[in-house]
């Protein structure tokens, strides 16, 4: 473990305490996190409210705690898709050769040469009910935008993937062992895949960051994840529209999204370096 | 060189007319055309009137027919009716797009004028090598939203020295007033990648031989930095600016809709959220056309100057 890499695993230590330890935070204050209480806007700090009240009276501390769950679960089940999808269309392109693998690359290429916070605009802003999915439900929000940043997430894992899949079959134990007639699924599942583990948890890392970056933007501009279920981004679209009556309600939730996200960048950096 | 250019402008028609198509497909499955808007909107209209307006505007056709309608208004530069705007689309594209490439080409010389100074101060000193490293981190985990939140909270709340959003309405002098902080927003969330490619490039740089020489002979290490270590670490920064295109443009539409500044990503939230979907379905090809288009001279840019590149495939 280097240097980079155990800071990194520090910063996301915060944040993923915070995201379990949230019930018992809510027990421990008595408060719920969707609970308004109009008496009580943008109420200082207090013992009562550690970090003071939002633009509707919630305790700031505890919806953090519980946009904790919503980011580090969206960034992370987007990174495990991502990679997923990634790794198979790579390690599949890297095997197959030739059409299949031109195709599967020139779609990557466009994927990457396109914008794609306004795709994913066009695409969050679409119905969900049309594919079967409640509209509304904090738990409807988050697959959505799960599955919408992993059609996209899957690139960078994939071209990761394909570079050391083609370097690996071409290396003389690889070759050996299909001039020994092993079959070709267990080669590749078996010869291939495990070579690449480091390029592959680096992409992953790194598929973290962005989704968690994406998914708190995507909430700011209010096609994530709908109030009242707290998210960091749309405590801050609440904190914009706040912006003169209470300033300091735009601090924690930036902080939070800067921390998990710089977390996830270091450790991509620590595994990178090995 | 031709060759190269004729194959890439063939490569983008084609990406644009596959996103053109997918995105249609998808807006065709959607529930609620505009006809089904305009019953909801007006409860006099009957069953038999929308059945009516539908065949009037060609809507109970199949869908790879009103694709093909639909893209052949669009190559011959009609672009259709705003719904949510009461416009022509083309009235509102164009304004909007000179408001977003004045801002992003504002804010693009910035960030890469002081990531260059950071990532020299960087290489040149290596005890400035991990502050520059931490800010870098620091400024790329920083979603771009909350830059401009900060910032519109320090320079409009707090000081009170400039507007908080929108546009001028008295235009020239006063408009630099509204742009100072969007510029500044998008400067800081490029400065990032900048700042790290600039210091990795120059530090590299600055090790190779030829330097070493140039430093033995007594130039200063300011001549070798900006004269010898520069020119060198050119072709990976407009690598990087080639690349960053994409997320520069998705920085823009957020900055535009923090200080709601009209321009192409405002547009297109906007027309998202009012579900003018056609308006949303034109930006965002425009969007892509323009960001390709970036891609593409910077990558012409990095052949005029680095030559080892010309005679390349």
């Amino acid at each position: 473990m280097n240097a980079r890499l155990r800071l990194g695993l520090a910063c996301l230590a915060l944040p993923a305490a915070a995201a379990l330890a949230a019930p018992l935070l809510s027990a421990l204050l008595g408060l719920d996190p969707a609970e308004p209480d109009l008496f009580n806007r943008f109420a200082p700090p207090s013992a009562a409210n550690p970090l003071g009240t939002d633009d509707l009276g919630r305790d700031v501390l505890l919806r953090l705690a519980y946009g904790a769950r919503v980011s580090l679960a969206v960034g992370l089940a987007t990174a495990l898709a991502a990679t997923l999808i990634g790794t198979a269309i790579g390690l599949f392109a890297a095997w197959a050769g030739g059409v299949a693998d031109a195709v599967l690359m020139r779609v990557a290429d466009a994927l990457l040469a396109l914008p794609a916070l306004p795709l994913l605009v066009i695409l969050a802003g679409l119905d969900p009910a049309v594919v079967g999915l409640p509209r509304g439900e904090p738990i409807a929000d988050m697959i959505r935008i799960v599955a919408i940043l992993a059609a996209f997430g899957w690139v960078g894992v994939a071209r990761l993937a394909r570079a050391q899949a083609l370097s690996t079959l071409a290396r003389d134990h690889v070759r050996a062992a299909r001039a020994l007639g092993v079959s070709e699924a267990r080669l590749v599942l078996r010869h291939v895949l495990p070579a690449l583990s480091g390029p592959v948890s680096v992409a992953t890392a790194l598929a973290v960051a962005g989704a968690v970056l994406a998914e708190s933007t995507l909430s700011f501009l209010g096609l994530g994840i709908a109030p009242p279920a707290p998210s960091w981004g749309n405590m801050l679209a609440g904190a914009q529209e706040a912006v003169f009556e209470a300033p300091q309600a735009a601090l924690w939730p930036g902080l939070c999204i800067m921390l998990a996200v710089a977390g996830a960048t270091l450790v991509a950096d620590g595994l990178r370096r090995g | 060189m031709i060759g190269l250019i004729a194959s890439r402008l063939a490569q983008i028609g084609l990406t644009l007319a596959a996103l053109s198509f997918a995105a249609f497909l998808l807006i065709g499955l959607m529930p609620g055309d505009p006809i089904a808007l305009a019953i909801a909107g007006d409860p006099r209209l009957s069953a038999e009137d929308a059945a009516r307006l539908r065949a009037l505007h060609g809507l109970d056709t199949p869908i790879l027919q009103r694709y093909l309608a639909w893209a052949a208004s669009v190559l011959s530069g009609e672009f259709g009716h705003s719904r949510l705007f009461a416009r022509p689309v083309a009235e509102l594209l164009w304004p909007a797009l000179g408001s977003t490439l004045l801002l992003l080409g504002v804010a693009v010389l910035l960030s890469a004028a002081f990531g260059l100074l950071l990532g020299a101060l960087a290489a040149a000193r290596p005890g400035a090598r991990a502050l520059v490293d931490a800010t870098a981190i620091l400024a790329a985990s920083a979603p771009t939203f909350w830059i401009g939140i900060l910032l519109i909270i320090l320079f409009a709340v707090l000081l009170g020295w400039l507007p908080a959003g929108g546009q001028s309405e008295a235009g020239g002098l006063d408009a630099v007033r509204f742009l100072v902080l969007p510029v500044a927003t998008l400067a800081i969330a490029g400065l990032a990648s900048w700042a790290r490619h600039a210091a990795s490039a120059l530090t590299e740089a600055l090790s190779s031989p030829w330097i070493v020489t140039a430093r033995a002979r007594g130039a200063s290490l300011r001549r070798v930095l900006w004269g010898h270590a520069l020119p060198n670490a050119a072709p990976p920064l407009v690598t990087l600016a080639a690349l960053d295109a994409g997320a520069l443009v998705g920085g823009a539409l957020v900055t535009e809709t923090v200080f709601a500044r009209p321009g192409m990503g405002k547009l297109l939230y906007d027309a998202v959220m009012g579900s003018d979907l056609n308006l949303a379905l034109v930006a965002l090809l425009l969007i892509g056309a323009v960001t390709m288009a970036a891609t593409l001279s910077a990558d012409l840019a990095l052949r005029a100057i680095d030559p080892r590149l010309r005679d390349a495939p």
